[in-house]
């Protein structure tokens, strides 16, 4: 089945320069291992296609059942520079909500997941 | 030793609520209150009009904030430590000492000014001595807008604002102080911690990392069952209770709105983070990945586990330099079609300014109800009810984005039908000033504190 990010994180992101970065927190944390295990790196970059122009970066806080993603050449030039609404990379972050897991259904009722509404 | 230190944080930017300075002193005790007002660009607002006027410079709303807490310094024993000295720290002290002495409190503050973070004046000297200030970012040297450059400071740890209190300082001025030197500076006078215990030291920047941004870690902002957040209208702002060993616990007044959870205060410690393995500061160099937090009753978690390592042999300086001209206009188109409506208007714009012969650095259009925020991720919005064409241009020629702002309200008779939301007249063109991020070595910048009575 489908899950989708939104009914399994919550998320805040920013900005430093040019590159937003996104904080993507699980709801439970005992949803931080699937999220670690399938919104990777290159999963993200694939997601944020055409909207970014530079490499993206994945770092781990299991501490706080958190991933951390760095978006580089994210934010028009950032700051001033910018021309975009969200200049400062605040909303980015539910972008990211918006992806979606295939997670079996076996693994999803072990994990006590929400289906997709 | 006290065992518990209170440091409150009443306000998060310069521009925060003016009124929470007073409803942190007095909604409860506190040892210290802690006003950040510096973000990436108010330096080089605050160059700006220390060049008009040369008593400018600072953060003026600080003065307000003073007066309004004034009573809990001189009774309550309150402490407080601003980075509200922007480009000019002796001249706020002066209007702060100046505001004391008008309500009869004169000779009963002792506040020390930290400098020695301005390195303007001092730039060509450095660049002759091999110090290319190159953009982090970019790599490029600082001389390739040297003679744009509007502000240059290092960012400075916490020792200065120690020797402040350590002298008795009863109000700390600083100018580019870190955010985070400014809740950790109270901490490590309090509990005598010296320049090498990394883990204290780590713990007081992550607990500054935390309240630095006001109430957005109380509840404001919020994406985790933000529904529920009571009261936003009386957020109450953080505080954090220190101990000697660095843990700490995150709170607020009683009776104040908003909310502090381990939820809250994750989503705080993940804004801005880079690489959670080095958060590095002038101080320290901490670890965000051995943070632990514990509820710890209502509106309270404990923060603890923190480990830190030695400090890297550079400062971060922030340079802020003219970097040319913007403006953005934009309408709105009503359904049917709003979307496709909005993106001829983008054409027919887009030839306008071909035809006039005018050239940008940047042309950036965004359909606001449609994509602007989410991209293509939003997905099909061709039956949105309206759509915002947002239009903006970038260029060096102010001359030409000034011709750029007079051809969004002809495009409402001479463009796409159902086009409304003009009233705000012609686009203002903005002077950009932008940010240099650079290292320095630490070596060549030093601080010193003026105690003023």
């Amino acid at each position: 089945m489908k899950v989708r990010l939104v009914d399994i994180a919550h998320a805040r992101s920013g900005d430093k320069g040019d590159t937003a970065n996104i904080g993507l927190i699980a709801l439970r944390p005992q949803w931080y291992e699937l999220l670690a295990q399938r919104v990777t790196r290159e999963r993200v970059a694939e997601h944020f296609r055409g909207m970014i122009e530079g490499e993206v970066e994945r770092y781990e806080l299991p501490n706080l059942s958190a991933l951390n993603f760095l978006l580089h050449g994210a934010l028009d030039g950032g700051g001033t520079l910018s021309l975009k609404t969200d200049a400062q990379g605040k909303v980015y972050s539910t972008a990211l909500l918006r992806m979606t897991l295939d997670v079996s259904d076996a693994e999803a009722k072990r994990l006590g997941l929400p289906a997709m509404s | 030793m006290k065992q518990i230190v209170r440091v409150a944080a009443g306000q998060g930017f310069w521009g925060d609520d003016l009124d929470a300075p007073r409803r942190q002193v007095e909604g409860g005790p506190i040892d210290y209150l802690m006003l950040d007002y510096l973000a990436e660009v108010t330096m080089s607002i605050l160059q700006k009009q220390k060049e008009r006027d040369p008593s400018l410079g600072y953060a003026r709303d600080f003065i307000g904030a003073i007066e309004s807490v004034l009573p809990g310094i001189l009774e309550q024993g309150v402490r407080v430590v601003a980075n509200a000295g922007g480009v000019n720290p002796r001249s706020c002290a002066a209007a702060v000492k100046a505001v004391a002495e008008k309500h009869g409190a004169k000779g009963k503050l002792r506040i020390g000014v930290v400098t020695g973070d301005d390195l303007l004046d001092r730039l060509d000297v450095l660049i002759a001595g091999g110090h290319n200030l190159g953009n982090m970012d970019t790599g490029e040297p600082l001389s390739t807008v040297r003679d744009k450059v509007l502000s240059a400071n290092a960012y400075i740890g916490s020792e200065p604002i120690v020797e402040a209190l350590a002298n008795g300082a009863n109000v700390v001025i600083t100018g580019r102080s870190t955010d985070t030197a400014l809740t950790m500076a109270p901490l490590r006078h309090e509990f005598g911690w010296n320049a090498k215990d990394w883990d204290t030291l780590a713990a007081g920047i992550v607990a500054g990392h935390i309240i630095e941004c006001g109430a957005q870690c109380s509840g404001g902002n919020c994406l985790y069952d933000w529904q529920s957040v009571p009261d936003l209208a009386d957020v109450g702002y953080p505080m954090v209770e220190g101990s000697a060993d660095g843990s700490f616990v995150v709170t607020k007044h009683p009776a104040t709105g908003g909310r502090v959870t381990v939820q809250t205060i994750t989503e705080q410690l993940v804004y801005e983070m880079g690489d959670p393995r080095s958060y590095i500061t002038p101080d320290v160099v901490a670890d965000f990945t051995t943070i632990k937090l514990t509820p710890d009753g209502e509106n309270r978690v404990r923060v603890s586990g923190v480990k830190g390592r030695p400090p890297t042999d550079k400062l971060k300086v922030s340079v802020a330099y003219q970097a040319g001209f913007k403006a953005v206009g934009t309408l709105v188109y009503a359904w049917p079609d709003a979307l496709e409506k909005a993106k001829l208007a983008d054409r027919v714009l887009r030839e306008r300014l071909d035809r006039l012969g005018l050239r940008f650095d940047r042309i950036l259009t965004e359909f606001v109800g449609a994509n602007a925020t989410h991209g293509p991720l939003a997905g099909d919005q061709t039956n949105a009810p309206e759509v915002q064409l947002r239009f903006g241009v970038r260029g060096s020629d102010r001359s030409a984005v000034e011709r750029f702002t007079r051809e969004i309200a002809p495009l409402v008779l001479n463009g796409p039908p159902s086009v409304t939301g003009f009233a705000g007249g012609r686009p203002k063109v903005e002077e950009i000033v932008a940010y240099w991020p650079a290292l320095i070595d630490k070596s060549v910048v030093r601080t010193s504190v003026e105690m003023i009575q």
